[in-house]
C-alpha cells in the first residue's frame, strides 16, 4: 500500500498529464459521433451570451447584403403568392381552425458560423424556450443548411451540413433516385452525394433537392447542382460533386423546421423494427 | 508574486476572447486560422507547480472548445504541450534554463523563436489530427500544420516583440 502511494506521489504529474489527456480524447471521441456531445457544447448561458452580444455588434456590418438576400426571397414568394390560379368562384378559402399541415416554421438567427474545421457547429438565438428540439431542420432561403443538435433555453447548436458526421438524404430534382448527402472536409462549396444507383440519369448541371424520406426535412428543398460525378470503386453507386446554392460563409437569417408528425413516423418504424 | 498571478489571469481570459472572437473566423484562403491562445503556455513562468500547470493548461484548451465546440481536442494538445514544456525549454535555452532565472524578455531571439515552432507545431499536429479523425487523410493533417504553424508562429512572434517589458 505504502509503495503505491509513493509511486502515485512521484509520478503525479505523468498521472495528472494522462488523466486529463484521456478526458480530452473521449471528449473529442464523443464529438465525433452523432448526438453524443453531453458536456462540450456552445449552446449554454456563458458562451451563447458572448457570442450574442458580439452578434449584437458585427450584425451590422453585414446588414445590406442580408436585405437585399430578404428582398430577393420576399420578390421570389410575392411572385409564387399572385402567380397561382385562384379557383374559379374567386375566393381562396383558407381555415384558419384547423391546424392540418405537417410542418412548422420558425426563424432564427445564426450567432455563431464555422466552415473551415471538419466538423462545423453553428449556433443560433433560439432555444428550448422557443420550442426548438433537436432533429429540427434548418434552411436558409437558398438552401439546406443542417440539423439542430443540442439545445439550452435560449440557445441551440445545429451540426451544419459542412460536417463529416452529418448524412441528409437527397436525390435529383428531376426523377426519385435519392442517395445520401454527406461532405469530405475538402471545399466548403461542395458537398458530395453518395449512394445514388448506376441506373440514376445523372448530368451536369442537374438540380439536387431533400428527399423527404429522412422525416426531418420536406421533400424539395434546394440544396445545389451538380458539377462533376464519377462511379465509385465497386461501380454500382455514383459519387457526385454537389454546388451548394448557399454560400455558407455568410449566413444570418434561418428558418427551422418541425415536422409535427416525426413522433407518429418514428414510432411506426420502430414497430417494425421490434417486429 | 501578486502581479504575475494577476497578469497570467488576466492574459487567460484576454488570450480566449480574442481567439474564440477573432482569430477562429479569420478563415485566411478558407481554412487557415492562427491559434494565438497558447502564448499562455508559452510564456507562462518557467518556475511553477508543474500539476497547477497541466491543470491550468487544460482549463485553457477546454474553454476554447466549448467556444467552438470542438470537443476536448484543443484541451488535448494543450495538455501534450503543457506536459512537454521542460523538455522544449531545455532544448532551446540549454543552461539558461538549468539556472532557473531566465526571462522571456531577456533571452536571445533565435532561441526564443526555435521554442515558439516547436510548442506551436507539436500543439498543431495533435489539434489537425484530432481534429480530421482519420489516419488515411494524413496528408490534410500534415497541410493544415504546416500553414497554421506558420500564421501561428508569426503572431505570437510578433506579439511577444510588441508586448515585451524592454524599456529602452
Amino acid at each position: 500500500m505504502q509503495q503505491i502511494i509513493n509511486f502515485i506521489i512521484r509520478n503525479k504529474t505523468f498521472l495528472l498529464f494522462l488523466l486529463l489527456f484521456t478526458i480530452s480524447i473521449l471528449f473529442t471521441i464523443q464529438s465525433h459521433s452523432y448526438h453524443k456531445s453531453k458536456f462540450i457544447n456552445s449552446a449554454n448561458f456563458i458562451t451563447g451570451g458572448v457570442y450574442n452580444s458580439v452578434n449584437n455588434i458585427t450584425g451590422y456590418f453585414d446588414l445590406k447584403t442580408q436585405n437585399e438576400v430578404l428582398v430577393e426571397e420576399n420578390n421570389y414568394l410575392k411572385s409564387l403568392l399572385y402567380n397561382t390560379k385562384q379557383p374559379a368562384d374567386g375566393t381562396l378559402f383558407r381555415d384558419s381552425l384547423s391546424f392540418d399541415k405537417q410542418f412548422i416554421f420558425g426563424t432564427a438567427k445564426v450567432i455563431k458560423n464555422s466552415y473551415s474545421s471538419t466538423d462545423n457547429i453553428l449556433l443560433i438565438d433560439k432555444g428550448s424556450n422557443d420550442s426548438i428540439k433537436q432533429d429540427f431542420g434548418v434552411i436558409t432561403s437558398k438552401g439546406i443548411l443542417g440539423v439542430v443538435n443540442k439545445t439550452s433555453k435560449n440557445f441551440a447548436t445545429v451540426i451544419s451540413i459542412l460536417n463529416t458526421n452529418s448524412q441528409i438524404s437527397a436525390q435529383l430534382k428531376k426523377s426519385n433516385h435519392f442517395g445520401s448527402l454527406t461532405w469530405d472536409g475538402i471545399s466548403p462549396a461542395f458537398v458530395q452525394l453518395l449512394d445514388l444507383g448506376k441506373i440514376a440519369p445523372v448530368k451536369k448541371g442537374d438540380t439536387i433537392v431533400t428527399s423527404g424520406r429522412s422525416s426531418i426535412f420536406p421533400k424539395g428543398i434546394p440544396i445545389g447542382t451538380i458539377t462533376d460525378f464519377e462511379l465509385d470503386d465497386a461501380e454500382n453507386f455514383y459519387v457526385i460533386q454537389v454546388k451548394l446554392f448557399n454560400d455558407m460563409s455568410n449566413i444570418e437569417h434561418v428558418y427551422t423546421i418541425e415536422n409535427i408528425d416525426i413522433v407518429e413516423i418514428t414510432n411506426l418504424l420502430n414497430e417494425n423494427k421490434n417486429e | 508574486m501578486n502581479n504575475i498571478v494577476s497578469a497570467n489571469i488576466l492574459r487567460f481570459f484576454t488570450l480566449v476572447l480574442v481567439q474564440v472572437l477573432i482569430c477562429s473566423h479569420i478563415n485566411f484562403l478558407g481554412y487557415i486560422n492562427p491559434y494565438i491562445y497558447i502564448l499562455f503556455i508559452i510564456l507562462f513562468p518557467v518556475k511553477n507547480n508543474r500539476v497547477l500547470f497541466i491543470f491550468i493548461s487544460f482549463l485553457l484548451g477546454l474553454s476554447v472548445d466549448i467556444f467552438l465546440d470542438s470537443g476536448g481536442m484543443h484541451a488535448a494538445a494543450c495538455v501534450f504541450i503543457a506536459y512537454v514544456r521542460p523538455v522544449v525549454l531545455k532544448f532551446s535555452f540549454g543552461i539558461q534554463y538549468e539556472h532557473l532565472t531566465m526571462k522571456f524578455d531577456a533571452v536571445d531571439f533565435g532561441s526564443k523563436l526555435t521554442y515558439i515552432t516547436v510548442l506551436t507545431v507539436l500543439h498543431h499536429i495533435i489539434l489537425f489530427y484530432l481534429e480530421i479523425f482519420s489516419i488515411s487523410k494524413i496528408m490534410l493533417v500534415l497541410q493544415k500544420t504546416l500553414f497554421s504553424s506558420i500564421f501561428t508562429i508569426l503572431l505570437c512572434v510578433l506579439i511577444t516583440i510588441i508586448f515585451s517589458r524592454k524599456t529602452k
